[in-house]
């Protein structure tokens, strides 16, 4: 029993030691962000956030798209097999665009983000870890935290939106084609009543998700990096683990951020 | 009045001691080797005297400012007058030699591109890798990284320049060519060079003096003549290379003792 209640009180004691160093390394990333904007900031620090938005954003645009029509075929035939049921099929148009919109789109990009971008992270800070690159920056004076999370952390919070509404776009869009072939409704026509069913806060609170997701990829995956100790091999495991924990974090966090347009904003 | 003044410093590592009480003294435009076996506190002490670690108690002055106590400020004024190169060269590989060396000056200086170009060729030529500077770290050979990363120490023309185990892993006609450039840098800049080695040739070529840990603690500190004279058991015992009889020890005696029995008992 003594051992049971230890096991549980080291986990626990684990746990918010994690959350405590993830809101550290947030509230010191938030202090150093300045830093890595345009124009006021500093201009190498911009570049590296500029290379970052190509990999988080641009190289994961063709990945994210087809996950996206994919989905959105997916989701706008199981839809209609049971609506078909009961003549409903148009409802196969609001499903698909207001389960896009809210909630599917930016989930979708987020695991697909976690997965490239959150283990890169972890895996490129590890390994600056292990080879000294962090302690060279250090002694510098160079902060890692400005000079490695900052750009990354920059970039993913202008990517990850960009990337949900580009999920979004095709997620609907897959809705048209198979509308189209099932029904022969024209796509114009079905674009019409996508914005009927839509509307701006379904839009806001999708992309307030994804600024919250990239904020919890970005940080779970550098964090894993910093807290590497040892060999290549723990780079290999601090991988693993960003990606696990940051798609668990990113669907505790939908789950939260749902309940609260639920219940708040009334959606 | 020295440059670096360590006193009293004791370093633990989850409650396992690994210095133990050390006092030294570094004076301006010295040669000091800090030389020991594997495990005897060595690079923990230069880590201590970089400031990448704080101490359980004990204070390093550099520059008369106590670094195990002073504001993260004052630390960055000290790192900026401190160069470093690492044992595993730590370059930061997604960059050029160039731009490695770069680093430091567009980080802190104000210097015209045109001008970090101008210092940056400087530096590779002091340590005659001029004409590598387009090159990526991974593209160069030990001895090459070693020497670029003595290029990239040197960049804003520290006052104290500190190299861990520069000829680690090299043959001994590159670790020679080291030797020497340490020589000429200490002759053209009059800086204070410490190195941390367990080479003894490289050691005697290069000291002005000599610490000799053991066991995280000084067993000798002395100029060179008056190390290979030293009378003490452990330095003798390094210098002369006899070997600790770990093998004649009690456990491992009765440990194969037991495995012959067994063996016996076996057949």
């Amino acid at each position: 029993m003594t051992n049971i209640l230890e096991d549980v009180g080291e986990r626990t004691i684990e746990h918010l030691d994690y959350v405590g160093s993830l809101n550290i390394q947030l509230w010191a990333t938030l202090k150093a962000m300045g830093r890595a904007l345009p124009f006021v900031g500093n201009r190498y620090r911009w570049q590296a956030t500029v290379k970052q938005m190509l990999q988080i954003g641009v190289d994961a645009m063709p990945m994210v798209s087809l996950m996206a029509i994919c989905t959105g075929f997916i989701l706008a035939m199981q839809g209609a097999s049971e609506l078909r049921r009961f003549g409903a099929l148009k409802y196969v148009i609001d499903l698909v665009a207001v389960g896009f919109t809210r909630e599917l789109g930016p989930l979708l990009t987020a695991i697909a983000v976690s997965g490239r971008s959150g283990s890169a992270f972890a895996a490129e800070i590890g390994t600056m870890k292990v080879t000294e690159e962090l302690d060279s920056l250090r002694v510098m004076a160079l902060e890692p935290i400005e000079f490695v999370l900052a750009p990354k952390y920059l970039a993913a919070l202008i990517s990850v939106p960009c990337l949900s509404i580009i999920s979004n776009v095709f997620g609907i869009l897959a809705g048209a084609l198979f509308m189209f072939l099932s029904t022969r409704l024209a796509p114009l026509l079905y674009l019409r009543y996508v914005f009927n069913s839509i509307d701006l806060r379904d839009v806001i609170t999708g992309l307030i998700k994804s600024v919250v997701f990239a904020t919890i990829i970005a940080h779970v995956g550098c964090l894993e990096g910093f807290r590497v100790r040892g060999g290549p091999d723990s780079v290999g495991r601090s991988t693993t683990s960003a990606v696990v924990k940051s798609t668990f974090l990113v669907i505790v966090a939908d789950a939260v951020f749902t309940a609260i347009f639920y219940f708040t904003v009334k959606l | 009045m020295p440059i670096i003044s360590v006193r009293d410093l004791v370093v633990e590592y989850d409650g396992r001691r690994v210095l133990n009480g050390l006092n030294l003294d570094i004076e301006h435009g010295e040669t000091m080797v800090l030389l020991g076996g594997s495990g005897s506190g060595k690079s923990t002490l230069l880590r201590q005297i970089i400031g990448l670690e704080r101490p359980k108690s004990g204070s390093v002055q550099v520059k008369g400012i106590d670094i195990t106590r002073c504001s993260q400020s004052q630390l960055k004024n000290v790192r900026r007058s401190i160069g470093v190169a690492f044992q595993s060269a730590a370059l930061f590989n997604a960059l050029t030699v160039e731009d490695n060396v770069a680093l430091p000056l567009r980080e802190h200086t104000r210097l015209a591109p045109s001008i970090i170009d101008l210092v940056v060729w400087m530096k590779l030529a002091v340590v005659g890798l001029e004409d590598f500077g387009k090159l990526h770290p991974q593209e160069l050979s030990g001895g090459m990284k070693k020497r670029a990363a003595v290029a990239r120490a040197l960049a804003l023309s520290p006052e104290i320049l500190v190299l861990d185990e520069p000829s680690a892993g090299l043959d001994p006609i590159v670790a020679a060519e080291l030797d020497e450039l340490i020589l000429l840098l200490k002759e053209a800049f009059q800086m204070t060079v410490i190195v941390v080695t367990h080479e003894l040739p490289s050691a005697f070529r290069i000291a002005d003096r000599i610490a000799m840990l053991y066991q995280g603690s000084f067993s000798s500190i002395g100029t060179k003549e008056e190390i290979k004279q030293s009378h003490n058991p452990r330095v003798r015992q390094f210098l002369d290379r006899v070997p600790d009889n770990i093998a004649k020890t009690p456990a491992v005696t009765a440990y194969f003792e037991k495995y012959m029995q067994s063996e016996e008992a076996y057949q």
